[in-house]
């Protein structure tokens, strides 16, 4: 199996705070990794390391490196721009931007790049990636109106179209259910099993149900250290640490 | 309902009852009064400005002291022209210095300038007009239009800006995270995603800062000047509506001060107008202000 990120020794700071310490980590191609552990465990700290949003936040910065088909995407020479085109996020707070349509919301990664595109061409991605995101056939009458007069699953669905336009190899989801109902949360679990086909995926989530039911490997943190990492199977029937087995057996977090 | 209810319980809800219609009818008065000057304001501009109102007004050029009709034609367009030039120097700067505010929050620069933009909010406007005189009449050479509208820029930047930036940071944090993460430069997220969010409240500031702007005389009285003929040149004092009825209200001639109650009624009839375009800008702002 192919790795297509390889994270090594990477630790991240928020000012003098520690949040990460020396991670090491593979995420398999075309497999769906999920991340868990307690609230400020450091999981959310490090899937924005995976495509540079972490420095994103003042104050913030990481240390290691994080391979992407063999290249450090923390080299000085990397622009984070780049990296963030090839590695896609969605957030778990559903954030379509206001001021635009629903077709323009899932366009919005190219034209606000300055690719000039065609009409057709605009339409037929728009199309493409909303029948990705599993949503063209609710919004195809909409696609005029403004993106937030969508309900909340469908403005999710629309951030995950809206990342899938870009055409990135991997998407970082960062509790991308967490503000779902049950409905909208299995519709997007559906989705992943149907992405991970063209596209590299790692969840974050709180849920452990859901890291199970979707997730081939799994990996668990612990107060900013990376406890365990293995398939999702062995992790929850017979975890080899001790802190992984309080944490899935409901013990503590 | 209150059959059950004791006596004493009785007297005491009647008087909670008169204390409460008490103070609410103190409130009340309290806003009739509020609002009386505004009314003795505009009922006294409408009765002495609109009968000296009609199409001369608005056509004509002053006349010669003695000579009765004429009209502020060049004032109108001079104040027009004022306000026009201060807005394309005050409201970029205005608004770049906001964005500025927001993207380097931290910073020393960005918190000696958002000091330096209140202290300025904060300067008798008559100052900002000794200033315009020293710095560019005096070496210019002479009262000019120029003079004027950077005068007027001047009041307008320190608002501009921070409306400016108090309405980009009502932006949610997400959405300019969610622009980055698509790998958009941090330049475009800021204008085309931020800014663009923030448009109609920024555009609210803009406009009133040009309603404040257009009713300002002091800083055009050492600056623009005034002109009783007709000037566009930037380089020549320009009459303005505010100026104009300062000097015809203090004139001792009974027909320049009737024009100087329809001049004020116009410049007031400008900004109300202002105002009601904040309210149109505004008027679909829940949805985005969230």
């Amino acid at each position: 199996m192919t790795e297509k990120l390889v994270v090594r020794h990477l630790s991240a700071w928020f000012g003098k705070t520690r949040a990460l310490r020396d991670i090491n980590l593979g995420i398999a191609a075309n497999r769906v990794t999920a991340i868990i552990g307690p609230s400020g465990c450091g999981k959310s700290t490090l899937v924005r390391c995976l495509n540079r949003m972490h420095e994103v936040v003042p104050g913030a910065r990481a240390e290691g490196e994080v391979m992407l088909d063999g290249e450090d995407i923390y080299a000085p020479t990397v622009d984070p721009v780049d990296v963030r085109r090839r590695i896609g996020m969605v957030f778990q707070k559903a954030t379509p931007f206001p001021t635009m349509s629903v077709q323009d919301n899932v366009a919005a990664g190219l034209t606000l790049n300055g690719a000039s595109l065609s009409r057709i061409e605009r339409d037929r991605i728009v199309e493409q990636s909303l029948r990705r995101a599993a949503l063209w056939e609710e919004v195809r009458d909409r696609l005029n109106r403004p993106g937030t007069s969508l309900s909340g699953g469908q403005q999710q669905r629309l951030c995950v179209a809206r990342a899938l336009a870009v055409e990135p190899e991997i998407i970082l989801m960062d509790e991308p259910c967490s503000a779902l109902d049950p409905i909208s949360t299995a519709r997007i679990e559906e989705l992943l099993l149907e992405l991970k086909e063209s596209y590299t995926i790692v969840i974050v989530t709180h849920n452990m149900q859901q890291a199970a039911r979707t997730a081939d490997f799994t990996t668990f943190m612990y107060a900013g250290d990376l406890i365990e990492f293995g398939e999702t199977k062995q992790i929850f029937t017979n975890p080899s640490r001790r802190e992984t087995e309080d944490y899935i057996t409901g013990r503590f977090g | 309902m209150t059959g059950g209810l004791s006596p004493a319980y009785r007297r005491r809800h009647k008087y909670r009852k008169l204390k409460s219609n008490c103070m609410v009818g103190l409130t009340v008065l309290a806003t009739v009064i509020a609002l009386v000057p505004l009314f003795l304001v505009l009922g006294y501009l409408v009765s002495k400005g609109a009968s000296s109102l009609n199409w001369d007004f608005f056509t004509k050029m002053p006349a010669p002291v003695g000579q009765s009709g004429g009209g502020m034609a060049n004032a109108i367009v001079g104040t027009f022209e004022l306000v026009g030039l201060a807005g394309l120097m005050g409201i970029p700067i205005g608004v770049g210095a906001g964005i500025y505010l927001v993207e380097n929050r931290g910073r020393w620069l960005a918190q000696l300038v958002r000091f330096a933009a209140d202290v300025m909010m904060g300067v008798p406007s008559i100052v900002i007009g000794i200033f315009g005189y020293a710095v560019l009449v005096r070496p210019l050479g002479g009262f000019s239009t120029l003079a004027g509208a950077v005068a007027l820029a001047i009041i307008m930047i320190p608002l501009v800006t921070r409306t400016a930036e108090e309405m980009i940071l009502l932006v949610p944090h997400e959405l300019r995270e969610a622009a980055l993460a698509l790998g958009v430069p941090r330049w475009r997220t800021t204008v085309s995603v931020i800014v663009r969010a923030a448009a109609s409240g920024i555009a609210t500031g803009v406009i009133l800062a040009i309603a404040r702007v257009a009713g300002e005389t002091a800083p055009l009285l050492f600056t623009a000047f005034g002109n009783r003929f007709w000037s566009t040149s930037l380089t020549q004092p320009i009459s303005s509506l505010t100026v104009q009825v300062y000097t015809y209200a203090i004139s001792p001639f009974a027909d320049w001060q009737r024009q100087a109650w329809a001049g004020a009624l116009v410049l007031t009839a400008i900004v109300l107008a202002l105002e009601l375009g904040v309210r149109w800008v505004t008027r679909g702002n829940v949805r985005v202000a969230r």
